[in-house]
């Protein structure tokens, strides 16, 4: 009964209000350090001086209108594009000229605004490539099935069903993940980005195309995801009553540029927010 | 009834060489879009190195199909780091362009380098002797051919189906960026479909070899040429539709052979093509092609 009540806006962990950083983070390294981040697709700034921390375990929001570069800032943490300017700590480590892969490996992952799961695999399969590197045995030891085969792959059978639990889908291991329904693959692709064991999940519009109440179990997902792996999640997302709900701080961008932080009520309040979203109001 | 069964042996002698050849081109198609036109070359190449070991420097026949098979495989990942690796992000036309470059670089280079006659094993064979098969006498070349190629085609599957490698391999075929954040590596897992193609060719060469006692510099081309017929018939980019092409070509070859027919048997082959390209591009498994939006 009270449940509902933890996901009212900004309440699920107090914070002081201008904290951007929640409290129990301010000591350790930010999983998260973009400064002055800025890249030009030809004559075109996409984004411009974008700066953000974000802690450990915390729960971040990126929110903007359509075409403010939310999806270009994935991108660029997770080095799809390499950014023009500035820089991106991770875990403390600077990510200059590191590729995709090397950033995964840092503890990046992330999930995608149009779905790209792996359709012909099953969702078991698709979540043991998320372990990809995990998983350790040569080539060799795969084609004659060598003891080490067995055990590495049973380890990551019982990870892969672990881990699809949390979104109760243990029993569609064996289905092909194009023909699960859309929410499904949405929650298969969280799980695939949890299978590489990131520290940083980035969640692109995760509850695009889901009703209210998939959305509020999609919320508490979020959250005990946070809490069972302790780490942090940044998502982008255009359901105003998720991002309130969870994030604990919300930056908002718009042309490429942030024009807001801050904790939910921050940006509720903040009119260069509000004229962003709905137009400046006439004069007069 | 014989001669029936002698003619099946040697469909699926030459069948199972085509679809040890095809697998390579449909793989490394499946992965990156690109017909690897340099592939036949590469069983040339094998062919050659097992008749050097053999004639030339009289190792064992084992340590010469070691040697051969080693060779192919590093000749194909060497192809694929030296002209395709650097070509990732260029149009498709400019890595087809390249394939047939290093295609025509392997041919004549062999012609410089080994001269442009048939080299002959006939007098040194790999594998000598005929077996006794229900009272149908076949050459042991053509029963280790087959036997061969099946034991690797059921060990690919597995790997493709079963492993993370080929997981991997499927998943980058699918969708690359998303593979890569996934922590996969594109250049290894690409590198190493090149390796596993080129390692089959490299067993097709030995087979070749073993079955048709000759190695010369353009033996490749038309090899090739037919293997894809195979992979394209099959459906590019299946593998249980490479091994269905590689035999169904194979059959069929045998077939215009035994009606008397064998100056048309390439031309009936080509036909193929055309049929299939006009009836059902996408070949007998292929999935239909749909175009992103």
């Amino acid at each position: 009964m009270n449940e509902k009540k933890t996901f009212q806006r900004g309440r699920l962990v107090p914070l002081p209000t201008n904290a951007f950083i929640p409290e129990r983070d301010l000591e350790k390294t930010p999983i998260l350090e973009a400064s002055h981040l800025g890249i030009d697709f030809g004559g075109l700034t996409a984004v411009d001086d974008f700066n953000l921390t974000i802690g450990r375990t915390e729960i971040a929001g990126l929110i903007g209108p359509n075409g403010a570069g939310k999806t270009t800032v994935f991108n660029l943490l997770t080095k799809v594009y390499q950014p023009t300017r500035g820089m991106v700590m991770i875990d403390g480590y600077d990510t200059a000229g590191m590729n995709t892969v090397q950033v995964n490996k840092l503890g990046v992952a992330r999930t995608f605004q149009n779905i790209r799961l792996f359709n012909a695999l099953s969702v078991e399969d698709n979540v043991k490539l998320g372990m990809h590197n995990a998983i350790k045995y040569n080539m060799a030891a795969g084609v004659l099935r060598l003891p080490v085969y067995w055990k590495q792959e049973r380890i990551a059978h019982e990870r892969a069903l672990e881990l699809l639990s949390i979104f109760d889908m243990q029993d569609l291991a064996d289905v092909p993940a194009g023909s699960l329904p859309y929410g499904a693959q949405r929650r298969l692709e969280i799980v695939r980005a949890l299978a590489t064991n990131p520290s940083l999940l980035l969640l692109d519009e995760p509850a695009a195309g889901m009703n209210p109440s998939e959305t509020y179990e999609l919320m508490e997902n979020i959250v005990k995801i946070r809490d069972t792996f302790h780490i942090a999640v940044m998502l982008i997302e255009h359901d105003m009553s998720l991002v309130m709900g969870i994030c604990e701080g919300i930056c908002v961008l718009n042309f490429g540029k942030v024009i807001a932080k801050g904790t939910a009520e921050d940006i509720q309040s903040n009119p260069v927010v509000i004229e962003a979203y709905l137009g400046k109001k006439k004069e007069g | 009834m014989a001669d029936f069964f002698s003619q099946v042996v040697n469909a699926l002698q030459l069948g199972s060489i085509y679809a040890l050849v095809a697998l390579g081109y449909s793989m490394v198609y499946g992965i990156i879009m690109l017909l690897n036109f340099a592939h036949g070359d590469i069983i040339m190449v094998g062919a050659y190195a097992t008749y050097f070991a053999v004639c030339q420097y009289g190792l064992h026949p084992l340590v010469a199909v070691l040697l051969a098979v080693l060779i192919s495989t590093l000749l194909g990942v060497l192809i694929e780091k030296a002209a395709y690796t650097p070509l990732r992000s260029a149009p498709r036309l400019s890595l087809l362009i390249t394939a047939i470059g290093v295609s025509f670089l392997l041919e004549n280079g062999a012609q410089l380098l080994f001269g442009a006659d048939t080299k002959s094993m006939v007098k040194t064979p790999l594998i000598s002797g005929t077996l006794n098969l229900g009272g149908v006498t076949v050459s042991l070349a053509a029963v280790i051919t087959i036997v061969v190629s099946v034991i690797a085609m059921i060990a690919l599957t597995f790997l493709v189906q079963k492993t993370k490698l080929g997981k991997a391999m499927r998943a980058v075929s699918e969708d690359m960026g998303a593979a890569q954040l996934m922590g996969i590596s594109l250049n290894r897992t690409i590198s190493f479909t090149f390796a596993i193609g080129s390692f089959l060719a490299g067993i097709g060469a030995v087979l070749h070899v073993g079955s048709y006692f000759q190695a010369s510099p353009m033996m490749g081309s038309m090899l090739g040429l037919k293997a894809f017929v195979a992979a394209v018939l099959g459906g590019i980019g299946s593998i249980p539709g490479a091994m269905i092409g590689g035999f169904a070509i194979g059959i069929v070859e045998t077939l215009v052979t035994v009606a008397g027919l064998s100056t048309w048997k390439d031309g009936v082959v080509f036909a193929i093509l055309i049929v299939v390209l006009l009836v059902k591009p996408t070949g007998i498994l292929g999935r239909p092609m749909v175009e992103k939006v």
